[in-house]
């Protein structure tokens, strides 16, 4: 006997309450991971937006005779306590270099004292009560006033925290970077083109394949372990620097760049290599002319995402000692660096609260840089996306 | 035993297939391929059991039979295209030219020089259309100059037929043309590098009938330099373009004959229930 429909839309209500159920646990997960996102990116921006400003201070500067040997006396009393010492301490080298400096006074925008600077922010501060009247006077004079904080993207990392700046963390990650490029990505796309057009489907080329894959989920401290015993220990290769940190990187970002360049390898359809094949190429010519210009976009955008994983990377640089305090920019693949990343872990370490805003400011730029790479090999992949 | 080897030098005793009974008094009789003995796995799988056929220049030779019956599978054995397939073995002779093709010496990719191929689903090179067919000739250094490859890649679009259709966007993608000018440029790729022969596997099964017909009758115009080998599954394709048909059933040749005297009177009675639509 046949069913009316009231029937078996009755016996249909319970299995419909349950799709909707799922979808909203669903839309649910959805909405709760959004709003972390929101709340890690309004805390990261509130903190380290900050940081972009700094605090800075118009003196009357004294080149003098005596400033050139004690250099408090540059400025007046009232404010000594208030200028960076940082700043300070450069006068005497300053009129060393340029001695027509000698007798000059004049007004000068000058970097303030880390602590002046969390006041004006309303952070936490140990100043004095009588050197905050002063600020306030200061300020209300127009003397005292947060501007862009050029020094951050400048300069290297120091114990003064109106000093410390993101540039030689930049510069080593950028080094580090080229160094794991120049190791990953030849060594990865070879590999992965000769599994994937040469070698034969046997088992050891399946043993090959499963351990490479599992390679990409070993923890990434094992990775510094290795670049440790191997390079620092064994070859002798400098600690601390790009180097071994791009050795060791390369090491972690291979599997990736193997595992993207098979798959862009993969979806080339046959098709293009029978037609090659057809008009008589050798396997050579086949992958050269047909295969990796078709495969390319895929394995730049693979490589990108690579590259943009390793640079976030800190534990393996750990323990080849690229987390280090650098004031220097960097100049050679051999002199002790650190990275972003492990700026933003020894700024974290810092006892001075005013280094939160520096820390929250490196992770910014950080994340702006990793945004932008994975933008880009987004953007790549959707504009050489074929469709067969 | 090398078959190579007793082939040369033992007369071989007349074959019962391979030498067809023609009525076609234009028809040359000159060998391109003599195929002895061939058979091939794929792993376990058995697919061609002892096929014995000569296949003679400039002609149409078409291969008909149900679906897995080998025909493809023996195309491609021909310009050693199952070389890429692995797990395949092959045992007997394909002789091209006094060499067999299957011969250790043998280069493959000079025999893929001489014997060219089309495919059922075109598939130009997604480069331009000039691209596509000089790539092959500059790469066998069949041109030197610029000006001989644009005469090359002329000529051969000429005779594929295409040569108006595409002369005043040569830098176009191949892949934007229709369904059966992709086909035409796979063929004017295909005859760029002068081969002797060229097979066709099905290359008309995705085209509609216009486009069909015009491959046809390109096929009619090219055995002239060319001998074609061709598959298909349109029985009145086979009658109207081949010389000669190979009917495949099971891995083996029932029967090969004039392509008249096939359709007209087939010997066999399977190959008979075939061509009348009886099955496949």
């Amino acid at each position: 006997m046949s069913q009316s429909f009231d029937d078996i839309s009755a016996q249909l209500r319970k299995r419909h309450r349950k799709s909707a159920r799922l979808k909203w646990f669903s839309m649910g997960a959805l909405g709760l991971a959004g709003l972390f996102l929101v709340l890690f990116f309004t805390d990261m921006l509130n903190k380290g937006l900050p940081a972009f400003q700094q605090a800075q201070i118009q003196v009357q500067v004294d080149y003098s005779e005596q400033a050139s040997q004690i250099p408090l006396a540059a400025v007046e009393e009232e404010v000594r306590d208030l200028v960076s010492r940082g700043f300070l301490r450069t006068i005497p080298l300053r009129m060393k270099n340029d001695p027509e400096l000698l007798g000059v006074q004049r007004s000068e925008w000058v970097l303030a004292d880390g602590q002046v600077d969390q006041y004006l922010k309303g952070h936490a501060n140990k100043l004095r009560d009588d050197a905050r009247e002063r600020v306030d006077r200061l300020a209300a004079e127009g003397r005292v006033a947060l501007k862009f904080n050029t020094t951050f993207f400048t300069r290297g990392d120091s114990k003064m925290p109106e000093l410390a700046g993101i540039m030689s963390a930049a510069v080593g990650t950028v080094m580090t970077m080229l160094v794991t490029l120049a190791i990953a990505f030849p060594i990865g796309v070879m590999t992965a083109l000769y599994l994937e057009e040469f070698a034969p489907d046997n088992r050891l080329t399946q043993i090959i394949e499963i351990n490479i894959n599992n390679l990409a989920a070993i923890p990434s401290i094992l990775f510094g372990l290795l670049g440790l015993a191997i390079f620092i220990n064994f070859f002798g290769v400098p600690r601390s620097t790009p180097l071994v940190g791009g050795m060791t990187l390369a090491l972690m970002t291979l599997p990736v760049i193997i595992i993207s360049t098979r798959t862009a390898l993969r979806s080339v359809p046959d098709s293009i290599r029978h037609a090659a094949f057809g008009v008589g190429c050798s396997r050579w010519q086949v992958v050269r002319d047909h295969v990796l210009p078709l495969a390319m976009p895929g394995i730049m955008t693979g490589s990108i995402i690579g590259l943009a994983q390793a640079m976030g990377e800190t534990a393996p640089l750990i323990i080849v000692g690229m987390v280090a305090f650098i004031p220097d920019v960097g100049a050679s693949f051999t002199q002790a660096a650190t990275v972003l990343p492990a700026q933003v872990f020894t700024w974290s370490g810092e006892p001075d609260r005013a280094f939160i805003e520096k820390t929250a400011g490196g992770i910014l730029v950080l994340l702006t840089i990793l945004i932008f790479l994975n933008a880009t090999a987004v953007i790549l992949r959707k504009k050489f996306e074929r469709r067969w | 035993m090398n078959i190579q080897a007793a082939s040369r030098h033992t007369p071989q005793p007349a074959p019962e297939v391979g030498q067809p009974v023609t009525r076609n008094a234009n028809a040359h009789h000159e060998l391109s391929i003599r195929v002895r003995d061939l058979s091939l796995w794929y792993g376990e799988t058995q697919a061609l059991n002892k096929l014995n056929i000569d296949i003679y220049q400039k002609n149409v030779t078409a291969l008909i039979g149900p679906s897995g019956c080998g025909k493809s599978t023996f195309l491609r054995c021909l310009n050693r295209m199952n070389d890429l397939i692995p797990g395949v073995s092959i045992r007997g002779l394909v002789e091209m030219d006094g060499r067999d093709v299957n011969a250790v010496k043998m280069d493959e990719v000079a025999l893929r020089r001489r014997v060219g191929m089309v495919f059922q689903k075109p598939n130009p090179f997604p480069k331009s259309i000039y691209e596509n067919v000089a790539y092959a000739p500059r790469m066998h250094d069949l041109v030197s100059r610029k000006s001989e490859q644009d005469e090359l890649v002329e000529h051969a679009l000429r005779e594929a037929g295409l040569w108006n259709e595409v002369k005043d966007k040569l830098h176009q993608p191949g892949t934007s043309l229709s369904g059966g000018q992709q086909q035409r440029l796979c063929i004017a790729r295909a005859i760029a590098v002068q081969p002797d022969v060229i097979l066709m596997d099905e290359p008309t099964s995705a085209l509609d009938p216009i486009s069909t017909a015009t491959i046809e009758d390109l096929m009619d115009k090219l055995k002239k330099q060319f001998t074609i080998i061709t598959v298909t599954h349109n029985m009145q394709q086979a009658a109207r373009v081949a010389d000669y048909t190979a009917f495949f059933h099971l891995g083996e040749i029932i029967e090969y004959n004039d392509t008249q005297m096939m359709f007209s009177s087939p010997a066999t009675k399977k190959a008979e229930d075939y061509i009348t639509g009886r099955y496949g």
